[in-house]
C-alpha cells in the first residue's frame, strides 16, 4: 500500500509573459503512494492546476517553464522528457479529468470516437475491439445506454452524462495516477455526490491514485486521505485529511476552514457567521520576501515580513509552513479545528 | 430535413424577387437614359429606340412585363449590343469567368487551408514568418500589379506561358495565378489565425493528455473545429470570384462577364444589368443555402433536426 508511485521535489515553474515571470509554483514537494487519494487545495491561481499539468507536460512552452525541481513517476524522472516520449505516459500512466466537460470535449466527433482514440493508441488494437472496450467503459461509468452515447455527439449529453464520459475516456487504459482537476466543480449538487461515488469506486476497482484538485472543501472530506493546502504557488501545508481538518496549523487553513459553512452539530454554531479571508494574493510576478499569506493573515507577525517561513513539523507527516509554529511566537488559539498547534521545529 | 429544405426554397424566391424588384426600379430611377450617353442622336430617334424597347410606358407597366419575362427566365435584349438577347450574352461569357474562378477557388482553398496550418504548427519559426509575410504581401498588393508582374516574368522573360487571351488551358494558368493569389494570402491568415484559437481550447488539452500525438491532434481535432468559422465566407467568396474578375479579365484580355457588369451599369443598359443582377442574385442566394447545408454537416450542433 505504501508504495511510491509519485514524488514531485523543489518543483518550481514559471511562466515567462511579456509583462516579466510568473512564478506560477514556487518550490514545492509532495508524494504520491499507490492507491491513495491526495486533495491539493486552495483558490483560484494559487497554481494547482499548473502543477498538475505540469507533470503531465499539458503546458505549453513557451510560456511555462520548469525552472528546476524533478518529477519521480515510479523513480523515474519525467522533467526533461520530450513531448514525444510523454505520449505514452499520458493517457496511460496517467490521465486527467478536466473540470468544464462542455469545453474539454471535442464538439464535432462523435464521443465514442473521442474514447477510441486513447484506446486504440496504448492498447494498439483494432477499430471493433475498441470500440468493445469503449462500449464497455462507457457501461462502466453508469451511461444508462452506452451503445446509443458511443454515437452521440457531446452537446446531446447532459453535464453529468458529459463528465462520466470524461471519466471513461479517463480511465480507458487503467492509468495508475488520476489527475481530477476540479471534476465536480461544474456540476450541480447531486450529480457531485454520484461522481464522486464513481470516482471512489473506480479507484477501489482499479487501485489507482488519485490526485485532485478543488476549492470544495466538502468533496476533499469524501474522497482524500491527504491533503496539500496550496497559497501563492506554494504548499503551506499538508497532512492526512483527519490531521488537516481537526488540527490545522496555517492561518491560511484556518480561513478556509472557516469559509466552509457548517450545519449545527459542528463544533461551531449553526448561527455563527460565514468567514472570509481578506484582501486578494499576492502577485506572482514579484511574490513578497517574507511569507506570502503575511498581508492577509490576522497573527502575522514582524518575522513573517522579513523571511519566508521554513517547513515546521507538526505531527509526524503533518507540516505547516507557518512562524506561529516556532518556538519563540506566543502560543494563539486557533479559531477552528480542535487543538492548538504544537510547535516544534522541523524539516 | 425536407420541410426546412423547402422553407429555404420559398424563401430564396422571395428574396430573388426582392433583388429584382429593387434593382429594377433603383436602376430606372437613375437620370438619363441608355441611348444618349454614347453618341448624340437625333431626338425622333431616340423617341424612336425607346418606343421600340418599350420604355416610353408607364414604369409600372414595365416592371410588370420584366416580371413576367423574368419568369420565363427571359432578361430580355441588350440596349447596347444590338440583337443580342441578355441571355445569350450572359451563356457565352459566364462560363470562362466560371471556369477562371473555379480554378482559382480550388487552388486557393486548399492552400490557403494548408499555409495556415503550416503557420500555426510552426508558430514563431521562420516559416511561420515567411508565410505571415507572404499573406500580407498578398493581401495588400493590388492585383494588376501581380497580373503584370506575371505577365513580365513568367511570359515575356521566360516565355513558359502565353501573355494574354483565352484559347488553351496554358492561357489559363496566369489568370488563375493572379486571382489565386489573394484569396490563398487572405486564408492564410485567417486559418492561422482560427487553428491559433483552436489551440488553446479545452478538448485540444484533453486530447493531448489521452497521449495523443500532435499530428493526429491537428488532424482529427483541430482543423475540422479552425474551419468551421470560415464556412459562411466560402459561401460569399466563391460567388464573389464567380463573378468574374473585371481587372484581372481585362489585363489578360479574358472574354469574361466582368466587363459586361461593370460596363452595362455605366452605360444605364438596363436589361444587361438587371439580367446580370438577378442572374447573380440567384446564385448569392443558392450558394448560401448550400453553405449552410455544409455548415450541418461540419458542426453537429446546428444541424438542422430531422
Amino acid at each position: 500500500m505504501s508504495e511510491r508511485i509519485l514524488e514531485v521535489r523543489d518543483l518550481a515553474v514559471s511562466f515567462d509573459t511579456y509583462a516579466g515571470e510568473v512564478q506560477a509554483v514556487r518550490g514545492i514537494h509532495f508524494h504520491l503512494d499507490r492507491g491513495e487519494t491526495l486533495a491539493i487545495v486552495g483558490e483560484s491561481g494559487c497554481g494547482k492546476s499548473v502543477t498538475v499539468q505540469t507533470i503531465m507536460k499539458l503546458l505549453p512552452s513557451p510560456p511555462a517553464r520548469i525552472k528546476s525541481g524533478s518529477i519521480l513517476y515510479q523513480g523515474e524522472e519525467l522533467v526533461g522528457k520530450s513531448d514525444k516520449e510523454m505520449e505514452n505516459y499520458r493517457g496511460k500512466e496517467f490521465s486527467m479529468i478536466f473540470q468544464d466537460s462542455m469545453t474539454s470535449l471535442n464538439p464535432t466527433m462523435r464521443v465514442g470516437k473521442q474514447l477510441c482514440e486513447g484506446i486504440r493508441k496504448h492498447q494498439r488494437i483494432g477499430a471493433e475491439e475498441a470500440k468493445a472496450v469503449a462500449v464497455n467503459m462507457l457501461r462502466e461509468v453508469g451511461l444508462p445506454n452506452p451503445e446509443k452515447a458511443f454515437r452521440q455527439y457531446p452537446h446531446t449529453l447532459s453535464g453529468g452524462m458529459r463528465q462520466r464520459v470524461m471519466i471513461a475516456m479517463a480511465i480507458a487504459c487503467s492509468p495508475k495516477i488520476l489527475f481530477a482537476d476540479e471534476p465536480t466543480t461544474a456540476l450541480d449538487v447531486t450529480m457531485q455526490a454520484q461522481i464522486l461515488d464513481l470516482m471512489n469506486q473506480l479507484k477501489a476497482d482499479t487501485g489507482a491514485a488519485i490526485i485532485l484538485i478543488t476549492h470544495d472543501l466538502g468533496v476533499v472530506a469524501q474522497m482524500a486521505d491527504r491533503i496539500s493546502v496550496m497559497y501563492a504557488g506554494e504548499i503551506v501545508e499538508s497532512g492526512t485529511a483527519a490531521e488537516v481538518f481537526y488540527n490545522p496549523c496555517h492561518p491560511y487553513t484556518w480561513g478556509l476552514l472557516g469559509s466552509m459553512p457548517s450545519i449545527a452539530g459542528s463544533s461551531r454554531q449553526a448561527k455563527e457567521e460565514l468567514l472570509s479571508i481578506p484582501g486578494t494574493p499576492p502577485d506572482l510576478f514579484a511574490p513578497p520576501a517574507g511569507c506570502a499569506f503575511a498581508a492577509r493573515c490576522s497573527y502575522c507577525m514582524k518575522a513573517c515580513l522579513k523571511a519566508d517561513p521554513p517547513e515546521f513539523t507538526a505531527d509526524d507527516g503533518h507540516m505547516a509552513r507557518c512562524w506561529l509554529l516556532d518556538g519563540r511566537a506566543a502560543p494563539v488559539t486557533p479559531p477552528v479545528g480542535r487543538k492548538a498547534p504544537a510547535g516544534k521545529e522541523g524539516a | 430535413m425536407g420541410r426546412y429544405i423547402l422553407k429555404r426554397l420559398a424563401i430564396s424566391v422571395v428574396t430573388v424577387w426582392l433583388i429584382a424588384t429593387c434593382s429594377f426600379f433603383l436602376l430606372h430611377a437613375l437620370p438619363g437614359n441608355p441611348f444618349a450617353s454614347t453618341q448624340v442622336l437625333p431626338a425622333d430617334v431616340i423617341e424612336q429606340l425607346m418606343k421600340y424597347y418599350g420604355l416610353d410606358q408607364p414604369l409600372w407597366d414595365q416592371y410588370l412585363k420584366f416580371m413576367e419575362n423574368l419568369l420565363h427566365g427571359d432578361f430580355g435584349y441588350s440596349l447596347k449590343y444590338a440583337g443580342q438577347s441578355v441571355n445569350g450574352i450572359i451563356m457565352s461569357t459566364f462560363p470562362v469567368s466560371a471556369q477562371l474562378g473555379l480554378q482559382a477557388y480550388f487552388l486557393s482553398l486548399p492552400l490557403g487551408v494548408l499555409f495556415g496550418i503550416i503557420a500555426a504548427r510552426r508558430r514563431g519559426k521562420a516559416v511561420d514568418y515567411a508565410l505571415v509575410g507572404f499573406s500580407v504581401l498578398g493581401v495588400s498588393v493590388p492585383v494588376f500589379i501581380v497580373a503584370s508582374l506575371f505577365q513580365y516574368v513568367f511570359a515575356v522573360k521566360l516565355g513558359w506561358l502565353p501573355v494574354a487571351q483565352w484559347k488553351s488551358f496554358s492561357h489559363t494558368v496566369l489568370p488563375t495565378l493572379t486571382l489565386a493569389l489573394g484569396s490563398i494570402a487572405g486564408r492564410t491568415r485567417t486559418m492561422r489565425t482560427l487553428m491559433l484559437e483552436v489551440t488553446a481550447e479545452d478538448y485540444v488539452k484533453t486530447a493531448k493528455a489521452k497521449g495523443l500525438s500532435s499530428a493526429k491532434i491537428v488532424w482529427s481535432h483541430q482543423i475540422r473545429n479552425a474551419i468551421i468559422p470560415m464556412i459562411p465566407n466560402l459561401g460569399m467568396e466563391i460567388v464573389g470570384i464567380l463573378m468574374g474578375s473585371f481587372v484581372v479579365e481585362q489585363i489578360f484580355a479574358i472574354p469574361g462577364i466582368g466587363a459586361h457588369f461593370v460596363k452595362s451599369v455605366t452605360s444605364l443598359d438596363y436589361t444587361m444589368t438587371l439580367g446580370l443582377t438577378v442572374f447573380f442574385g440567384i446564385f448569392v442566394v443558392g450558394a448560401n443555402f448550400i453553405f449552410d447545408l455544409v455548415y450541418g454537416l461540419v458542426d453537429p450542433r446546428i444541424r438542422v433536426v430531422k
